[in-house]
């Protein structure tokens, strides 16, 4: 074959794959602009004024398409589904308590895309933002205000990287004091002092000012840890427990459990943790969930199950009686304001 | 494109190609402009790095969305998905070995290197249809498999297609436009992103789309069937007495008796023993980023300074390689990391030190990177070219894989700084070594 015909077949495939990536470019970004029109039958969306002091309302990100999609909306609590009044501001994950807020969110820059963790005030103002080094996952506050973690995800950066470890943080939102990773405190497991460079962390929650639970994963085990933030320690206090979350009156913790012969890409069930008898009991909710839960009240918890635009909010006993119910479509990380 | 119409014509004559060692005091200014440089690099040569241009755009298209892909486009946990990857470190190696043996089996290089482009080209349409983490982590190891058998064989089409004197430059111009590619791929992505939001399909399509050029790109411009350029460029080279008899059939056996050449031997024990103490990239930043409190947000930016710096500097070395010796730069090379090792135990606190640290990491990849291959070239017979070239590389990346477990279970045990401090000491002595060992003349041509 000759330099000629090499050079015409050479343009020829140029100008088919061209096509062929333009066109998917083009169909994507059509999709994306379709997600930015309000879809008939979803839930009302206006702006209006949001406040994390609007006692008996809920706030989450929204997630139906049109001109609000992934902005912070709230709902009254007795109508969680009825319509919601937007904020201007958009968050990839959320959690507030006390009149402070977390707000994980990202920024679309021309070589990545960046995220931050912003503290956010009950107006909803930036109090002070914080870059994160991954894709942000988990969001909570202290129920007094006092303290914010996060949790992100860290890629591999190798050739076909695969390599995924979280990162989780924890700030004193009054003196602005930062933990940038939990990997600095000392892990004490099986009582004594425990080392590995594959230690990860996620899904704190918060008893108090000085202590919290958290998951602990290493070597292909997770564990329940208590953790101490004077002392800088994490106690394992048992395996198999992922994303707990405390009972308003400190008594029970709901986590995500692993169990086997569940579809590998949500293996987890929903269990309850009585820790004063340390006695597990499953929820009501059969189906696998992938979420750090929100507690409504002492009896109820909240959590995301994929819907038909993004997630959808349910609802189950946590005492493993009842069944699930929907509370509202399109809608995650709810944020009950006291 | 240019490309075709620089045909082997633009190598040097064979009146050119020096008869023993390359060190040639008196042949050194002839490079001495960039432009003189690239003129005596072979069409193939551009032709293949013009495929691993186009190739690693397409592949760090889908490194750099992959998480966020997980995350947030499938709302998977892709946490413990890094435990295949030790398995598929070894087994890239083991695979790069076979790539280089079936590549020399009848001097098949370009269609095991069309196999292995070709494979990761139609792993990336895979990715858009699989949708749970057991299957993505299937089509990535696909994916490196591909990337596992091409390599070797690319390389050896690249020394058999340059005399020995422009090796160092010819991988280079190779090693420059590859990782340029690699600069380029995350550019694309998150451009495609930016048009499209959440637009991962998009990601991938396009990633397709560049991946089958490249392939085009090798299929119409490389030079194949039983590796023509070779005796072209090589018959006035009488190296390692490569070409004067008929070539004996290549047996696994005869691959691995390559061993038992004291030239091949010195260096794959040299590259593995210095790959033992190479600590590998990621704990670089992370020290880095530890000792100077780097923000987050750069953190993802350091491997793009690794990478700049050898991106300017790959010519360059692979200029000085052919001017002062391969394996002086291939020393030279370990000696600016182990400078880099120094500044990062230094009690410095100036500045400059990420950028003086980044550009020592990147002169280093530029100085061993392209200049091993290199100089391996010239101790591997040719018909034995992809085996040999197989055989160095896989024991340098066996090595370093053990070495990022070693460091790892070090930095737990002893901290960052006592782990670093037993890596540099273990670099000074493996580097000293080297140099005894691989002293004197390159590539002894007449016996």
């Amino acid at each position: 074959m000759n330099t000629r015909n090499r050079l015409i077949i050479l343009l020829a495939a140029v100008v088919l794959l061209g096509t062929v990536a333009f066109a998917s470019v083009m169909h994507a970004a059509n999709r994306a602009g379709e997600h930015d029109q309000a879809q008939p039958g979803g839930p009302s969306v206006t702006s209006g004024s949001v406040s994390l002091q609007d006692q008996g309302r809920i706030i989450f990100r929204n997630m139906a398409w049109g001109p609000y999609r992934d902005d912070l909306v709230s709902v009254p609590v007795n109508d969680p589904g009825g319509p919601r009044i937007a904020s201007p501001v958009r968050c990839l994950r959320f959690y507030s308590a006390a009149g402070i807020g977390v707000c994980l969110r990202k920024e679309v820059g021309a070589l990545q895309e960046t995220y931050f963790a912003s503290v956010l005030d009950s107006r909803l103002h930036t109090l002070r933002d914080f870059p994160v080094a991954g894709i942000p996952t988990r969001a909570r506050v202290a129920p007094s205000g006092h303290l914010a973690a996060w949790t992100v995800f860290v890629g591999g950066d190798s050739y076909a990287g695969t390599n995924f470890s979280t990162r989780t943080s924890i700030v004193d939102t009054r003196t602005w004091a930062l933990t940038p990773s939990l990997e600095t405190y000392k892990i004490i497991k099986d009582g004594k002092p425990y080392h590995s460079a594959d230690a990860n962390f996620w899904g704190v929650t918060f008893a108090d000012d000085g202590h919290f639970y958290a998951t602990l994963a290493t070597k292909g085990q997770t564990y329940l840890v208590h953790g101490d933030i004077a002392a800088q320690t994490m106690t394992t206090m048992r395996t198999n427990v992922e994303c707990p979350s405390l009972s308003p009156d400190g008594t029970r913790l709901v986590f995500k459990k692993r169990v086997p012969g569940t579809d590998p890409d949500v293996p987890w069930r929903l269990y309850a943790l009585d820790l004063a008898t340390m006695k597990e009991t499953p929820l009501a909710e059969t189906r696998g969930v992938d979420d750090q839960v929100v507690w409504s009240d002492d009896h109820t918890v909240l959590y995301g199950l994929a819907g038909d635009y993004g997630e959808d909010l349910w609802a189950v006993p946590a005492d493993g009686t009842g069944s699930p119910t929907r509370v509202a479509v399109a809608a995650l990380n709810p944020a009950f304001l006291r | 494109m240019y490309l075709a119409e620089r045909g082997p014509a633009a190598a040097p004559a064979s009146g050119d190609v020096p008869t023993s060692d390359d060190v040639q005091p008196g042949r050194t200014d002839r490079a001495a402009q960039p432009g003189r440089a690239l003129r005596a690099i072979s069409g193939t040569v551009f032709a293949l790095g013009t495929v691993s241009f186009i190739t690693d755009i397409s592949s760090e298209m889908v490194t750099a969305v992959l998480p966020l892909y997980l995350v947030a486009g499938l709302g998977l946990s892709p946490l413990g998905f890094g435990l295949l990857d030790g398995v598929y470190n070894g087994v890239s190696g083991l695979v790069r070995l076979f790539g280089g043996h079936l590549a020399d089996r009848g001097r098949r290089h370009k269609a095991v290197a069309v196999i292995g482009y070709g494979l990761s080209a139609v792993c990336k349409p895979l990715l858009l249809v699989a949708g749970t983490l057991p299957v993505i982590g299937a089509v990535l190891a696909a994916d490196r498999t591909g990337k596992g058998l091409r390599t070797a064989p690319r390389d050896a089409m690249i020394s058999l297609a340059s005399p020995p004197e422009t090796r160092g430059r010819a991988f280079g111009v190779h090693r420059a436009m590859d990782t340029g590619g690699a600069l380029l791929g995350p550019l694309v992505a998150f451009l495609v992103l930016n048009v499209a939001a959440d637009g991962y399909d998009a990601v991938f399509t396009v990633s397709f789309c560049v991946a089958v050029l490249g392939v085009l790109v090798l299929l119409l411009f490389v030079p194949g069937g039983r590796a023509p350029e070779a005796g072209a460029t090589e018959a006035g080279a009488t190296e390692a007495g490569a070409t004067e008899e008929k070539a004996p059939p290549v047996t696994l056996r005869s691959a691995l008796a390559l061993l038992r050449l004291p030239d091949v031997r010195r260096l794959t024990v040299s590259a593995t023993l210095l790959g033992l103490t190479t600590v590998s990239d990621a704990f670089v930043y992370l020290m880095l980023q530890h000792r100077l409190g780097i923000s987050e947000h750069w953190f993802p930016l350091l491997p793009l300074g690794t990478a700049a710096a050898f991106l300017l500097l790959a010519l360059p070395l692979g200029v000085l390689a052919d001017k002062v010796g391969r394996r002086r730069v291939f020393l030279g090379g370990h000696l600016a990391l182990l400078l880099a090792y120094g500044l990062l135990l230094a009690p410095l606190h100036v500045g400059a030190l990420p950028f003086v640290v980044l550009a020592l990491h990147g002169t280093f990849y530029a100085a061993t990177d392209g200049v091993l291959p290199a100089a391996a070239a010239g101790a591997v017979p040719a018909e034995l070219r992809a085996s040999g070239l197989a055989l160095i590389g896989t024991g340098q990346a066996l090595a370093r894989f053990c070495c990022s477990l070693a460091f790892g279970a070090a930095w737990t045990a002893i901290g960052d700084r006592a782990s670093l401090g037993i890596a540099m000491a273990g670099l000074a002595l493996c580097a000293a070594w080297a140099a005894y060992a691989l002293r004197g003349q390159e590539a002894p041509v007449s016996r």
